[in-house]
C-alpha cells in the first residue's frame, strides 16, 4: 500500500497564525489601494501584464468567437433577409444624403476657410470593434480590439453611428480601453444644439441617467433638446451629437437645476466604433505671464505715462 | 463491490473515503484555470452571470488544503486578478485574503454539512467577499451598481457542488482491483 502523507499535527511549526497574516496582507493591499487612487503609479505594470496576458486572452477568446461564428452561421434566414431589407431601404433613404454631401462638403469647406478656421479634426479616423465588455462592475469601459499598433492614443474620442460614445483612455498593444460618456469618472464638454448653451455632461454609472452640471435653474434647457460637443475641450471634434434632454428638475433652492440625459449613442449595443484621431492640434494655451514679466510691463508702462 | 470504477460516478466522496493530500501542480493548474475562466470576454446576460471562479477555486483549495493555499497566497492570487482586471490595485487581493481568512476560520465546520448546504455557506462567504469589493469601490468614489451585482456569489454557490466533485476527483483513492 501506499503511504498516506499526513499532516503534522497543529503544534509544529505553522509559522504566524492566520489572523496575523490576514492583517499584514490587509495592511499591504490596503496602502497598494491608495497608493493607485493617489498616484496611479501602475499604469506602467498594467501595461506589460496587458502585453503578456494578451495571448492568452486571445486564446479564451476564441472558443466564444468560434461558438458565435457557428451560431451565425446556423442562424435563422428570416433575420437575415429582415435586416438585409432593413439595410436597403436605409441605404436607399440616405440616397440624396449622399448625394448633397459633397455639395455640403464643398460649401462647409468655403465657408470654414471664410472664418478662417481649421478643420475641426484631421479626417484620420480607425474603425475598431469591441471584443467585450470591462469586467469591472463599477465602471463602464468596453475593449476594442486595436491598440497603439494601429496608431491610437489615449484621449482620442470615439463614437458610433449615431453619436459619442466615449473616450480611449488607455492603450495597449494590440487592445484599447474606452471608457463610455455613461461612467462616473467621464465628462464631455457639449453644448444645446438649439441655442449653444454650453454645459458639461457626467456619467453617473449604470443605474442613473448621465447628467448635465453647473446648469443655472434659469437657463433655456427643455425636454427633447439634443447636446452636441462643444469642441471646446480640443478632444471632442464640435458638433457631434452626444445626448437629449429627457428630465428637468428646476429647484430655485439649489444652485444648479439637475437636468438628466440619455446618450443617442448606441453605448452598450453598438459593436463597430470610430475613433477619431486628434487632428489639427488646439492652439497652444496662451503663456501665463510670468510674474516678472508682469513686473516688467508695468514698470515700462509706468515710464510711459 | 461495484461494477463500474467509481471514478465515472458524479458522486461525492463519502466520509469513509479518505481523501488523499492534493497535488501541488493540480492545485496551481486548477486557480490558472480558474484565472482564464475570470478573464473570458463575455458581455451582457452572461457577464452579470459569470460567477467568480477563482474565489470559488480558491474557497475550495482554503478548506481543503489549507497548508497549501491560505491568506499570503490567496492575497497573491487576487493581486494577478487586479492586473488582469484592470481595476483597482489591490481588491481582489484584499477581498481574497479576507475569503481565505474566513475559510480557514469555517473550514472544519464547512466540511461537516452535505455539499448543498456547504452551497449555502459558500453563497454567505462568497457574498461576504463581493460586499468588500462594493465596500472598496465605494469608498473610492464608484457608484453603486445595480442589483445584478448580487448575481455572481449566488451563481458560484449553485457550482460549488459540481466544483467539489471535480476538483476532489484526484484525491480520491485508488480503489485496488483486490480489495
Amino acid at each position: 500500500m501506499r503511504p498516506i502523507h499526513v499532516e503534522p499535527p497543529a503544534f509544529f511549526h505553522r509559522g504566524p497564525s492566520p489572523l496575523a497574516r490576514l492583517t499584514f496582507f490587509g495592511v499591504l493591499s490596503l496602502a497598494l489601494l491608495f497608493a493607485d487612487t493617489r498616484y496611479r503609479y501602475l499604469e506602467g505594470i498594467r501595461h506589460v501584464a496587458a502585453t503578456v496576458l494578451y495571448p492568452v486572452q486571445r486564446a479564451v477568446e476564441l472558443p466564444v468567437e468560434a461558438a458565435v461564428w457557428v451560431g451565425r452561421y446556423f442562424g435563422d434566414k428570416a433575420r437575415l433577409s429582415d435586416e438585409n431589407a432593413e439595410l436597403r431601404k436605409e441605404l436607399i433613404a440616405q440616397g440624396p444624403l449622399a448625394e448633397a454631401a459633397p455639395k455640403l462638403r464643398e460649401e462647409n469647406a468655403r465657408l470654414k476657410t471664410l472664418l478662417d478656421m481649421r478643420g475641426h479634426y484631421g479626417g484620420a479616423a480607425t474603425a475598431v470593434e469591441v471584443l467585450y465588455t470591462g469586467r469591472d462592475p463599477f465602471t463602464q469601459k468596453v475593449f476594442v480590439n486595436k491598440g497603439t499598433q494601429a496608431g491610437l492614443a489615449s484621449g482620442e474620442a470615439v463614437v458610433d453611428d449615431r453619436g459619442v460614445v466615449g473616450q480611449v483612455t488607455r492603450v495597449f498593444s494590440y487592445m484599447a480601453e474606452v471608457t463610455l460618456v455613461t461612467d462616473r469618472d467621464q465628462a464631455v464638454p457639449v453644448k444645446i444644439e438649439r441655442n449653444g448653451i454650453r454645459s458639461v455632461l457626467f456619467g453617473n454609472g449604470t443605474a442613473r441617467a448621465p447628467e448635465l452640471r453647473f446648469t443655472a435653474p434659469s437657463a433655456d434647457v427643455k425636454v427633447g433638446d439634443r447636446l452636441v460637443t462643444s469642441g471646446i475641450d480640443g478632444t471632442y471634434p464640435p458638433n457631434l451629437p452626444v445626448a437629449e434632454v429627457i428630465d428637468i428638475e428646476r429647484d430655485t433652492g439649489q444652485m444648479f437645476a439637475r437636468i438628466a440625459v440619455r446618450p443617442v449613442a448606441g453605448i452598450d449595443r453598438s459593436q463597430y466604433l470610430l475613433v477619431l484621431a486628434q487632428g489639427a492640434a488646439a492652439p497652444p494655451r496662451p503663456e501665463e505671464p510670468a510674474e516678472s514679466d508682469v513686473a516688467k510691463g508695468g514698470k515700462r508702462r509706468g515710464r510711459r505715462g | 463491490m461495484r461494477v463500474l470504477p467509481h471514478v465515472v460516478s458524479f458522486a461525492p466522496a463519502t466520509p469513509e473515503e479518505i481523501l488523499r493530500p492534493p497535488q501541488p501542480w493540480f492545485v496551481f493548474l486548477t486557480l490558472f484555470l480558474a484565472l482564464i475562466a475570470n478573464m473570458a470576454p463575455l458581455s451582457g446576460v452572461a457577464l452579470a452571470l459569470r460567477p467568480d471562479f477563482l474565489a470559488l477555486v480558491l474557497l475550495y483549495w482554503c478548506i481543503q488544503a489549507p497548508r497549501l493555499v491560505g491568506v499570503g497566497s490567496a492575497w497573491i492570487v487576487g493581486l494577478l486578478m487586479d492586473v488582469a482586471d484592470a481595476t483597482l490595485f489591490g481588491q481582489h487581493a484584499l477581498a481574497y485574503a479576507v475569503l481565505a481568512f474566513a475559510a480557514d476560520y469555517f473550514r472544519r465546520r464547512v466540511l461537516r454539512f452535505p455539499l448543498w448546504q456547504q452551497a449555502v455557506q459558500v453563497a454567505v462567504l462568497l457574498g461576504f467577499c463581493a460586499l468588500l469589493v462594493l465596500l472598496v469601490r465605494f469608498i473610492g468614489g464608484a457608484p453603486l451598481p445595480r442589483w445584478t451585482y448580487a448575481a455572481p456569489p449566488l451563481v458560484g454557490a449553485l457550482l460549488w457542488p459540481l466544483l467539489s466533485v471535480l476538483l476532489q476527483r484526484p484525491q480520491r483513492p485508488r480503489r485496488r482491483s483486490d480489495s
